[in-house]
């Protein structure tokens, strides 16, 4: 019965990222054309693109390798991975023992260099420039991410996320503390980053010399697309849940119990919607930062991190 | 206490290798002579896996065989993961150099030199008196510094290459000289034990000024900033069997030198000096990596690349010592458990690294990535080993570059907040370094792999490459190999480490990691499960894989051409390069980097508004290099053009000479008496 509940909720939350994921992106686009005065498509628009992609012919590009179509799948199977070990409806995930946030951090990496590689493979400029562009701003935010790694584990004397999140809930006092504050806001700039939100990439863009994550997947189409965009969504819903989790884990289930697991999906549901639609939001009211003046914002975001870290010492 | 008998045969066996190489016909001495350090190294390795399974030296002491000191070679556990890690980069390289040797690498003295220079390599970490040391590290910077040489003597890239490395090996080895002599004359014998004893009866000062003496000998041997500057002159010169034995191996052994003297000799020493180590290879890294991802020399790049990857060595060993020197032994085992990690995986992966540069070159004719691309369909193994080198090098799991940055991690996330007001303010920082290494590195190896192997060939070398030789294929797979099972079963290496810490730590006790199926950290939480992590990333794809295939109507894949903003020729110098690559990376490190540009623009004769040409270059000049070298040298070079006015060919003024010399010494002798 354990095993079988342990696997239940695993797969759950496999499921629940990826549908979530992409009904998320919906949910973000709604509020933007919503805040713009449009009606907007409807929220599961990006579900039903990405059925109808799945059922499309495969295409490669005339001068591509085994990479090309091998990027897609690793960028899926690591979030996949990744979902497993990170505690999101249940503070116990199925890969609970080894799940790690460097873990975690270093999962999602092999996903990101493995697009880079394909946006090379395809020998056009576009790729190359998308795979650059991506991977200096992927290195800028190292830092900081591992930096806020860092300043989270401090209180916990643990990197093991589900190790964090019990800490958190036995002591709900670091919620409030400056380390866990100033780590949040920048791990807040870093998922801003990594998931191509603006103002550092725009995810609505196709004007070939603005692009950043969408030159490097441009040759992608069918089903391998459906892959790509289906990753990234995970990869978003993912990264808040971590993020909603960190500032307010309560709600997460710690048992495998029907009735708690179904209040822990819903719980989770609500508060990355709600966190979601905010950033949304706000990035109405943006434009996207020049290439150049991106190192800036990374910049602050580590030192953000390191006043996190440093008050996290201070305050032992 | 068990006889050295297998290291003094694998001696024999790797001398035996080097006159048969003198000596040989070409028709067997390339076979005959890889063979025998191959036999050399397996000799040694077992002498190493006895230390290490048995917990008991191997020693043996010849009093005839170097005049008046004798030789004393006793291999501790410590000293056996070097062997062991040399042999490791050693095997695969002498069996690549069996494909390799026909493009510039079979005469005589290359392959004497070759096998020499494993030889000795071999015996360095087993040395065990300061005569014995000096005598096998000196060995090994002249046979290393001869291969530079070898067969592209003729070269001016490969002689400059030559001068600097000599140079600043030998001023390196000075500075190891001296830190020995400083002991020597203290303890009044020379071998290790000895001194070991008698480091503790020495003044703070003199142990400060011996341990400096020594990092700044040892660092110079292992690249570290800012004596980094022959690995880029000297790793790509050197054929490829010989880089990756320099970059794997022989710079190892200058962590070696340190973690010697810092932990055995001198048995630890005060916060600062670990600070001081903890800086220097923070900076390195940094350096390092941000080199690595501006170079367009594939060699060139893996060269930085080490700078950058014994930084992070020297950054785990200097956290070691400074959580030792505050108490907290078992954390400073972690550590150097991390360094000790990251530089045997080290040896892995930069070892296939440079081989499968090396084939790179043999079927290209160049090692500018500018001109490479497309070579994963037409060498597809090298191809793909070197993909699975470059992610091993990023750090990426589930290979053995990630456990060892996992180890390094936890050990400096368990380490602040220990009570020291520097280690609290060090190791953040220390953790920035390794966070924006990492991704600098993976900028660096994305774009070798992907400008130099993906895409579409940007010369016409590159597009005739074709697969090189089968034994040169299986050595970079036998290094590639080593790279995934350290990777997803890191417990089969993690043992012989601890056992390796243990004797550089005597006073911790108990091992820093657990390890059954998953690594767990002992006294602080941390666990990570490589096993269990790969089994479920191979299962996750199976399955997205086979959902892409089912869900799709149709199961073939349709070959289009790529979109080229509507025009119909799109050719492979529209492609990104790898200078291009990196531009953005060096546009926002311009103030660190400096890079020169050069703008010309003439006009035509006829008006001004008329362009005739423009040409524009840019290249990233090493600024260590030209703020710290040049004017050492140019002083060097004034100072020697007034010294050759005291040799004007007149043979009055030599003897005067001779007069003065002999009444200063005569008046000296005269007022001291």
């Amino acid at each position: 019965m354990h095993v079988v509940g342990v696997a239940g909720v695993a797969a759950l939350q496999v499921a629940t990222i990826a549908v979530g994921g992409l009904v998320l992106v919906g949910l973000m686009r709604k509020v933007r054309a919503r805040v713009e005065g449009r009606v907007g498509a409807p929220i599961v628009q990006p579900l039903r693109d990405v059925r109808k992609l799945l059922r499309k012919e495969r295409l490669r590009p005339q001068f591509s390798t085994w990479i090309f179509p091998l990027a897609p799948v690793v960028l899926v199977a690591t979030v996949c991975v990744a979902a497993l070990m990170t505690p999101l409806i249940t503070s116990r995930p199925a890969l609970g023992a080894g799940s790690d946030l460097f873990v975690v951090v270093y999962l999602l990496l092999l996903g990101s260099a493995m697009i880079a590689l394909a946006g090379l493979d395809t020998g056009t400029a576009f790729g190359g420039m998308g795979s650059s562009r991506a991977l200096t701003i992927g290195a800028l935010a190292e830092p900081a991410l591992l930096v806020t790694i860092l300043a989270l584990s401090i209180s916990a004397h643990s990197s093991n996320f589900p190790a964090i999140i019990r800490a958190t809930l036995a002591d709900p006092g670091v919620i409030v503390s400056p380390a866990r504050l100033f780590a949040l806001a920048a791990l807040l700039i870093v998922i801003v980053a990594e998931s191509g939100r603006l103002p550092v990439d725009n995810p609505a863009t196709h004007l070939e010399l603005t692009m950043i994550h969408e030159a490097m997947i441009l040759e992608y189409s069918g089903p391998d697309l459906a892959l790509v965009t289906l990753g990234e969504a995970m990869r978003l819903a993912l990264l808040l849940g971590v993020f909603v989790n960190l500032m307010l884990p309560w709600g997460i289930a710690s048992s495998t119990s029907i009735a708690r697991v179904a209040l822990g999906t819903l719980v989770l549901c609500a508060k990355v919607a709600t966190v979601a639609g905010a950033l949304s939001f706000v990035e109405v009211f943006i434009a996207k930062l020049r290439l150049f003046r991106l190192p800036e914002l990374l910049a602050g975001a580590f030192v953000l991190a390191l006043l996190g870290a440093v008050s996290g010492v201070v305050a032992k | 206490m068990t006889t050295g008998f297998e290291l003094v045969c694998g001696a024999l066996v790797g001398l035996a290798a080097a006159v048969g190489g003198a000596v040989l016909p070409s028709r067997w001495r390339v076979a005959a002579t890889a063979s025998l350090v191959i036999g050399a190294c397996a000799l040694e390795m077992a002498a190493a896996i006895g230390v290490l399974a048995t917990g008991h030296d191997a020693r043996w002491h010849s009093v005839a065989l170097l005049p008046s000191t004798g030789t004393t070679l006793l291999l501790t556990p410590l000293g056996a993961i070097f062997v062991i890690l040399v042999a490791l980069v050693a095997v695969p390289a002498a069996l690549y150099w069996t494909g390799y040797a026909p493009h510039g690498m079979s005469g005589r003295l290359t392959a004497c030199g070759f096998a020499t220079f494993v030889t000795v390599l071999l015996l360095v970490p087993a040395a065990a008196s300061v005569a014995t040391f000096m005598f096998l590290w000196e060995m090994m910077a002249l046979t290393s510094l001869a291969l530079v040489l070898t067969d592209q003597s003729g070269r001016e890239a490969a002689r400059s290459a030559g001068v600097w490395y000599g140079v600043i090996t030998h001023v390196g080895a000075a500075f190891i000289l001296a830190a020995f002599l400083l002991m020597t004359a203290h303890s009044g014998a020379q071998t290790f034990a000895t001194l070991e004893s008698h480091a503790r009866t020495l003044a703070p000062g003199a142990r400060a000024v011996i341990f400096l003496l020594a990092l700044v000998g040892f660092g110079s041997k292992a690249g570290v900033v800012p004596f980094h500057v022959w690995l880029p002159r000297a790793h790509p010169e050197a054929p490829s069997p010989v880089s990756a034995l320099m970059s794997g191996a022989m710079v190892a052994l200058g962590v070696y030198g340190i973690v010697l003297f810092g932990n055995v000799l001198l048995g630890g020493g005060p916060v600062w000096w670990w600070l001081v180590v903890l800086a220097l290879g923070g900076v390195s890294a940094l350096y390092g990596s941000l080199h690595a991802a501006n170079s367009t020399d594939l060699k060139k790049l893996l060269a930085y690349s080490t700078t950058d990857n014994i930084g992070l060595v020297l950054l785990a060993v200097g956290a070691s010592g400074l959580f030792v020197a505050t108490g907290h032994g078992r954390l400073g085992a972690l550590s150097l458990v991390a360094a000790f990690f990251i530089l045997v995986s080290h040896a892995m992966f930069k070892g296939a690294l440079f081989l499968a540069a090396g084939s790179v070159q043999v079927a290209t004719g160049t090692r500018d990535l500018d001109l490479l691309g497309g070579l994963l369909r037409r060498m597809p193994q090298t191809g793909a080993l070197f993909l699975v080198a470059a992610a091993s090098i990023c750090a990426l799991p589930p290979l053995n570059g990630f456990v060892g940055e996992w180890l390094l991690f936890q050990s400096l996330l368990h380490g602040v907040n220990l009570g020291s007001t520097s280690g609290d303010v060090a190791v953040p920082l220390a953790v920035a370094a390794l966070a924006l290494t990492a991704g600098l590195t993976i900028v660096a190896f994305v774009k070798a792999a992907g400008v130099g192997f993906l895409g579409r060939p940007r010369s016409p070398g590159a597009d005739d490459a074709v697969e090189v030789a089968t034994s040169m294929r299986l050595g970079v797979g036998l290094l590639v190999t080593m790279c995934v099972v350290a990777g997803v079963a890191p417990m089969t290496i993690l043992p012989a480490l601890e056992r390796a810490v243990r004797t550089a730590l005597p006073r911790v006790g108990a091992g820093p990691v657990t390890h059954g199926l998953q690594l767990q950290l002992v006294g602080v939480r941390g666990v990570l499960a490589p096993t269990v992590l790969t089994a479920s990333l191979v299962v996750a794809m199976i399955v997205v894989a086979s959902l892409r295939r089912g869900l799709s109507r149709r199961r073939d894949v349709r070959v289009t051409e790529a979109w080229g903003c509507g025009r119909e020729l799109v050719t492979a110098r529209m492609q990104y390069t790898a200078t291009s690559f990196a531009e953005p990376v060096q546009r926002v490190f311009d103030d660190v980097l400096r890079p020169v540009r050069d703008l010309d623009v003439s006009h035509a004769a006829e008006s001004r508004y008329v362009i005739e040409s423009i040409s524009y270059r840019s290249h990233v000049d090493d600024r260590i290099e030209s703020a710290l070298y040049t004017p050492v040298i140019k002083s060097v070079r004034r100072w020697g053009q007034i010294a050759r006015r005291l040799q004007p060919g007149s043979v009055h003024r030599y003897l005067a000479y001779g007069l003065v010399a002999l009444v200063v010494t005569l008046v000296v002798v005269a007022v001291t008496a």
